[in-house]
């Protein structure tokens, strides 16, 4: 019995490490990529999965920010968010915004890579510069512009004075307020925009280029009918980011507006953006509405995703349709 | 492939190194405040211009061991922040300061600050007005904040623009000349008929209605916590003033603190502004040129008041005994003359009101005006409203509503309605 148990023992004792090494082995396979990625889980967990779910339980009392003592009101916040008329208002705003300064955006920037994919002097002097208004800082060029499109002494009516068109109160209006905000994101991105185009197009074959001038293309067709298609999964890409940019709009808005009007965006609400609204709410003035303000955060979230399920759907289509 | 493994290999390198440096000089930086326990940093949150810095030079030169350290906003952007701050438990300063239309958000929470019973405030009372003293006053009777100043009203007028329109120009004419707000548009009317081209009597729609809305009594509350807005006549009083002032073309329709209304102090383009005394700092912050142009006249409809501020020591100071004592040098009797004197904020202590001093205090910016007499007898007389927590709100929906008026957006009718409206939906 003791001689069995001693062999068995020596032999466990023989067999384990190997076991133990091999269970180590298999172990550090499987289970060390998920400790190399785990940082970035962790910290998106801490700042990112946390915060996404503490807001939506927040959305669901009546928590103001100085009184911490909160009551579960289920989904009453987001009934009144529904017959809410200016969030729908500040809905309504951000789409226009994001559609204004959306189009031109990238079918400016779309000009300038093809121009500087062309044989420029100077040619990496210019692909820095367009990309200079990313640099500045945001709020710098928000109080400028701010500046630009005053009423009485702003730069922009003065030029537009000079060819007769009479002094636009673009603040005050709805459709103008949204201009001068699409100015001022137009400028900020296009540059952006313009470089990612750009890396596209230098990897679109030159033999495709050549073949349509054997056809006889000149530039213009080449750039429609070459060009262009073989961008097409690069703007994709580009709309999905600047959509998800633009429903977020806040600084440039937040500091357009008069510093004493505390998140309204306008004396009407002309350019109150969503998340304008959400400030508003939050901290703009002094209700401090946590729990409302945690509703529209919610709704900005739904409405993101909704905006990238169509654009999946859109991509999946044209995917389709290419094979 | 293998340039990238090796340059994500130095990358790495680097971070650690960047890592370990953080955390040794985070460690050193911890170890050096240990050793020298005897110097402590107070640091103190204010927005716009409080003009403490000389103060704080000669503090800490009285005081050694004690090093301040101020940050400054603007004054939406302060008061939000301080919310947060105060609501998260980190971020605050040791010493915050506070606006009165603020004050009542935090006398109803005053488990954030530190009484300053504690630290013998009680025995400053008799120096400042009771309702100075009261609007910093806990409802469980602790004392968060000790007054600076008092925002006591006056107005101030281009007298160059006045004389260009033909009408009088020294302070006491033209005091004699607005008795009532009636009055002040009747000499609008006039200064409009032979005004210098471009310029308007009032800068902007708001800063009047504010105005007016800060001499009644009470206001947007009652005494009792009620909300008035809508059954007060004396603000539909101040909206129908307001509305008259756009209708007869006196009104430059210009939004305060916007860049419009900044220029328009460089370039004298409006000849009135209701000036609550922190004003006379602005207006000299902005068209520093316009030296001697101005003067101020004493507000129609008696006294009224616009702004003060308190400062608190908050629950997140570590050094509340420090924090206290310097706030009380901040806010005592020869801090706030000198504040006065070359700032231009108003004292809110009533021996320092009726000082020589601020008395015999002229500005030479303001034509020389007796700034002093005009702006603390103003502030001795007044009979302060009651406040409450949406005083600030209601404030930003008037100016809105004003706005769609001055804009052309709404009638006047249906601007009251929507104001009315957004006033309900904040309560």
């Amino acid at each position: 019995m003791s001689a069995i148990s001693g062999t068995g023992t020596a032999g466990e004792a023989v067999v384990a490490p190997r076991a133990r090494r091999k269970l180590l082995r298999r172990l550090d396979a499987k289970l060390s990529p998920y400790l190399f990625v785990s940082p970035f889980f962790l910290i998106f967990g801490v700042f990112g999965l946390f915060p996404l779910g503490y807001t939506a339980y927040v959305s669901l009392t009546d928590r103001t920010l100085l009184n911490p003592v909160v009551h579960f009101i289920g989904l009453h916040n987001y009934a009144l968010l529904i017959h809410d008329s200016y969030f729908w208002n500040a809905v309504e705003n951000t789409f226009g915004i994001w559609f204004l300064s959306t189009v031109p955006q990238l079918l400016l920037a779309l000009v300038i890579a093809h121009i500087l994919n062309t044989q420029l002097h100077a040619r990496t002097f210019f692909r820095m510069s367009v990309l200079l208004p990313q640099v500045t800082s945001l709020v710098a060029v928000a109080l400028i512009f701010t500046q630009l499109f005053a009423h009485d002494y702003g730069f922009v009516n003065y030029a537009l004075g000079h060819v007769g068109i009479h002094k636009v109160y673009w603040e005050a209006g709805r459709f103008s307020s949204w201009v001068a905000l699409s100015v001022m994101v137009t400028w900020r991105w296009m540059g952006f925009n313009a470089l990612i185009y750009l890396a596209a197009m230098q990897s679109i074959p030159e033999e495709l280029y050549e073949a349509a001038a054997v056809d006889g293309a000149r530039r213009f067709r080449q750039f429609i009918h070459v060009t262009v298609p073989m961008l097409r999964p690069t703007i994709l890409f580009t709309v999905i980011i600047s959509t998800i940019g633009g429903l977020q709009l806040f600084t440039e808005p937040y500091l357009f507006q008069p510093s004493t009007s505390g998140g309204t965006g306008g004396s009407a609400r002309q350019y109150q953006t969503i998340v304008m609204y959400l400030y508003e709410k939050f901290l703009g003035s002094t209700q401090f509405k946590f729990g409302y303000a945690a509703a529209i955060a919610w709704c900005l979230v739904l409405l993101i995703a909704l905006f990238g399920l169509v654009n999946y759907l859109l991509v999946s289509r044209i995917r389709s349709a290419e094979r | 492939m293998k340039s990238t493994l090796k340059r994500r290999g130095r990358f790495v390198l680097v971070a650690a190194v960047v890592a370990v440096l953080a955390t040794v000089s985070g460690l050193s930086v911890r170890s050096a405040s240990a050793a020298k326990r005897s110097n402590i940093v107070i640091t103190i949150d204010v927005f716009g211009d409080f003009g403490y810095h000389d103060l704080y030079q000669q503090y800490e030169a009285s005081h050694p061991g004690i090093t301040i350290k101020e940050d400054t906003e603007d004054y939406a952007p302060h008061h939000t922040a301080l919310a947060q701050h105060l609501a998260t438990g980190a971020g605050a300063d040791d010493i915050e300061a506070i606006e009165v239309g603020f004050i009542s958000n935090y006398t109803t929470q005053p488990k954030y600050f530190y009484d300053l019973r504690k630290y013998g405030a009680s025995k400053l009372q008799k120096r400042y007005p009771a309702w100075k003293w009261q609007q910093a006053v806990a409802h469980n009777k602790s004392v968060i904040g000790l007054g600076t100043d008092v925002g006591s009203l006056g107005i101030c007028y281009r007298k160059d623009l006045f004389k260009q329109a033909g009408l009088p120009t020294t302070p006491a004419k033209v005091g004699k000349m607005w008795k009532t707000w009636k009055d002040f548009l009747a000499v609008g009317k006039r200064y409009q008929k032979h005004a210098p081209a471009g310029t308007k009597f009032i800068d902007s729609g708001s800063n009047l209605f504010n105005a007016i809305v800060a001499q009644a009594n009470p206001g947007y509350y009652s005494k009792s916590g009620k909300v008035l807005v809508k059954s007060n006549p004396k603000i539909k009083a101040a909206w129908n003033t307001t509305m008259n002032a756009i209708k007869l073309h006196e009104d430059q329709g210009l939004v305060a603190f916007h860049a419009d209304w900044n220029a328009g102090f460089k370039n004298g383009t409006f000849a009135t502004v209701t000036c609550p005394a922190w004003m006379m700092g602005y207006i000299q912050g902005q068209a520093p040129a316009a030296s001697g142009k101005w003067n101020i006249a004493d507000v129609p409809g008696g006294g009224g008041s616009w702004g003060g501020s308190f400062l608190t020591v908050t629950k997140q100071s570590a050094h509340p005994a420090q924090a206290a004592a310097l706030v009380k040098f901040l806010t005592s009797p020869k801090s706030e003359t000198y504040v006065f004197k070359h700032t231009g904020n108003l004292p809110s202590e009533i021996p320092v009101l009726k000082s020589q001093t601020v008395q015999k205090f002229r500005n030479p910016y303001f034509s020389n005006a007796p700034v002093g007499k005009i702006f603390a007898n103003s502030a001795l007389k007044l009979k302060p409203q009651p406040l409450g927590p949406h005083q600030g709100d209601y404030q930003t929906a008037s100016t809105n509503a004003i706005q769609r008026v001055e804009q052309g957006i709404q009638s006047p009718a249906a601007a009251w309605k929507q104001f009315l409206q957004d006033a309900a939906a904040v309560g």
